[in-house]
């Protein structure tokens, strides 16, 4: 029955998800303070403010893409019609102008954004003050002691890798990846319009990467409480707690494991079968992982399915803009793509799920 | 008598006035009417601002709104407006296209460079002085902490603003030819933009920003070949006192000479390069072609094979 007040699924699927979170807040919040605490320290207010603006401009753009791709199946659809059509989900009639002057219609917006901005920031500046803590005192540390909000995703990092991964390699690939993106994406289609349809890998690549940062900072403003302990949002921070570091290196944990014992691989634990282990994990990870994207690039969701079982059905849309890519744009993608894009989810699930430390442990440097 | 132009009379000569003519008190008059009808007439050409020659030497062009050429004139003649072009796309106006996002972190690093050189008044990049600058900011200095507020909230605001704009450009597809470059430029200028702010934590001097730079700088330690703690940094002859994080703080604590690098990093350093880099962000969008759409939308049939060389 299709009632005057049908939902779409979006609208469902956010009320759901708002739902659960406030039934989840309701079971599991002990310390309402403690969370009132956290998110209302004056330098917190912009990761909370994050936590609603990129869920709407995703909303916005992703409203967008789907507007469009609407339109591009329409248009794939009615040759015709493509030849006469102005081509944009905006408003257009024969006689309209498609250039405008810029005064004023440009200027105005932008001095009105201006305004705005101007109010809100002095709205912002009279209710809030900045924060300001007691003079500076190298012999008394702070606990927690936190990095700048935007730097929290590093510093989470830190618990994951070691620092010269987390702190310097990690931020120059991300940095170097950005700005190779352009170069290794192929795609000619997508250029000055959103959508979906047609740039669905390169669109969900960085989505995955901004959407993980935002996890990470939001896991080190709201999770990590004293001594970087996990305290889940609404536990109070306890400043006695300590958390006994049990966590162990991948071969150990391997040759001391139940089955590592039957099959008698103890010898893992010493050298230097430990360091060839260790490589070998690591280079299996990275051909593992570039078949994974490679899966992911070129994969029909469509016509996936497991019964009957087909889990490689390729999409003929994706396999033409593979054939466009030049093999030096392909593994430049898988390089960035493996060692940052999944080493950091993968790293942070063995550990906080595995409690594993170094999957490759090495005279010089561990990994 | 026969009128000689060049002889002057006794009268004339003798007084400076013309045989004839009325008393000292009407000339006076008449001459006084004349003096307000000419005011009068110049106030009337007044009436338009533009046709003076003040308004002409500023803004050379007159705001004609009849007149299209006018309306593009403006621009372009301005150095302030001249960044956009006389025309754009009519929907490039509409606000769920771009967010506004990229002017408004450009209005905020006005707004930042404003508020700050007025912070820069008041404070001095010392560890007696700072905090208590700070202070003094708080309570002494009138509208202070108004301007500290502002600056401290606009470059959180600068940071989201940033990351929002490269969002909506990934989003739109914008970075593909011909912008890959100027891509690369904002990549920089976000990195920049991150490098600003927390230059800026250590200035208050509390233990907020002590703390912040302490665990920020101590990642430096652990750079490969360049940090005393990193892979190879030991074989490299890497110590406390001469590796990569000493420079950044002029020391191996963060002190006074910590509290003055940042200072001038984030007053003058920074600044200035993310000034020249934004210089050509902006230049290359215009040579770009201006922002990228609302493009039409290109089909899947229309892709063209890629040229062999």
């Amino acid at each position: 029955m299709a009632g005057r007040f049908s939902l779409s699924k979006g609208t469902l699927i956010t009320l759901g998800a708002v739902v659960a979170l406030v039934l989840l807040a309701v079971f599991f919040v002990e310390d309402w303070h403690q969370l009132w605490k956290i998110s209302s320290a004056p330098d917190n207010v912009p990761i909370v403010a994050m936590l609603f603006l990129v869920p709407f401009f995703t909303w916005l753009g992703i409203k967008q893409s789907r507007d469009n791709d609407r339109l591009i199946v329409a248009l794939e659809q009615d040759p015709k019609l493509s030849k006469t059509s102005h081509r944009k989900t905006e408003p257009w009639r024969p006689g309209w102008a498609k250039e405008i002057h810029v005064w004023p219609y440009l200027v105005r917006i932008e001095f009105l954004a201006a305004v705005i901005v101007t109010f809100v920031l002095f709205v912002w500046s009279i209710v809030l003050n900045a924060p300001l803590e007691e003079p500076a005192n190298p012999n008394l540390t702070m606990n927690p002691s936190k990095a700048p909000w935007y730097f929290l995703g590093l510093q989470e990092m830190l618990v994951y890798f070691d620092p010269w991964i987390a702190g310097v390699v990690m931020p120059s690939l991300i940095m170097v990846g950005l700005m190779v993106f352009p170069y290794v994406d192929s795609n000619p289609l997508g250029n000055g319009y959103y959508t979906l349809k047609q740039r669905r890998f390169a669109v969900g690549m960085f989505v995955w990467g901004f959407l993980m940062w935002i996890l990470l900072i939001v896991i080190g403003t709201f999770i990590r409480g004293p001594g970087w302990i996990w305290f889940w949002p609404g536990q109070t921070w306890d400043h006695n707690a300590v958390v006994f570091d049990k966590n162990v290196d991948l071969h150990d944990w391997i040759a001391t494991s139940r089955i590592g014992k039957t099959l008698h691989l103890g010898f893992l634990a010493a050298d230097p079968w430990k360091f060839i282990f260790g490589f070998l994990v690591v280079s299996g990870f990275f051909i593992l992982g570039a078949l994974f994207f490679h899966w992911l690039m070129t994969v029909d969701f469509k016509k996936l399915s497991l019964r009957p079982l087909r889990l490689f059905p390729q999409d003929p849309f994706e396999q033409k803009l593979l054939a466009r890519t030049s093999l030096l744009q392909y593994l430049t993608f898988q390089f960035f793509a493996v060692s940052v894009l999944l080493a950091m989810p993968v790293k942070l699930i063995l550990r906080l799920a595995l409690t594993i430390k170094y999957v490759w442990v090495t005279p010089w440097f561990n990994i | 008598m026969e009128e000689n132009p060049d002889k002057k009379s006794t009268e004339e000569l003798t007084t400076g006035e013309k045989p004839g003519s009325a008393s000292l008190v009407g000339r006076v008059k008449e001459s006084s009417t004349a003096l307000k009808q000419r005011a009068i007439e110049e106030v009337k050409g007044y009436a338009d601002p533009q046709d003076t020659q003040l308004w002409k030497s500023i803004f050379r062009v007159s705001h004609d709104r009849s007149d299209p050429r006018n309306r593009s004139l403006a621009v372009l003649s301005n150095v302030f407006l001249h960044l956009h072009p006389a025309k754009i796309n009519r929907d490039a106006v509409r606000y769920p296209f771009t967010w506004g996002m990229g002017g408004i972190t450009f209005y905020l690093f006005i707004v930042l460079t404003f508020t700050g050189v007025l912070l820069m008044f008041y404070y001095h990049p010392t560890k007696a002085d700072a905090f208590r600058d700070i202070l003094y900011l708080e309570h002494d200095v009138p509208f202070g902490k108004l301007l500290r507020n502002m600056h401290r909230w606009a470059a959180h605001l600068m940071v989201i603003t940033t990351w929002l704009h490269m969002f909506r450009v990934v989003l739109t597809g914008s970075y593909k030819r011909p912008r890959e470059f100027n891509w690369c430029v904002g990549v920089v200028l976000l990195v920049l933009t991150l490098l600003l702010s927390f230059t800026g934590y250590l200035l208050p001097d509390d233990q907020l920003g002590f703390w912040a730079v302490t665990v920020g700088t101590n990642m430096a330690r652990a750079t490969p070949m360049l940090g005393s703690e990193g892979p190879f940094g030991v074989q490299l002859g890497m110590t406390p006192f001469n590796d990569v994080r000493f420079g950044l703080l002029g020391g191996s604590i963060v002190d006074s000479n910590a509290l003055l690098r940042s200072y001038i990093w984030h007053c003058i350093g920074i600044p200035l390069v993310a000034s020249i880099f934004m210089a050509v962000h902006f230049w290359r969008i215009r040579k770009d072609g201006g922002i990228s759409g609302p493009a039409p939308v290109m089909l899947e049939s229309e892709m063209k094979a890629i040229k062999k060389k």
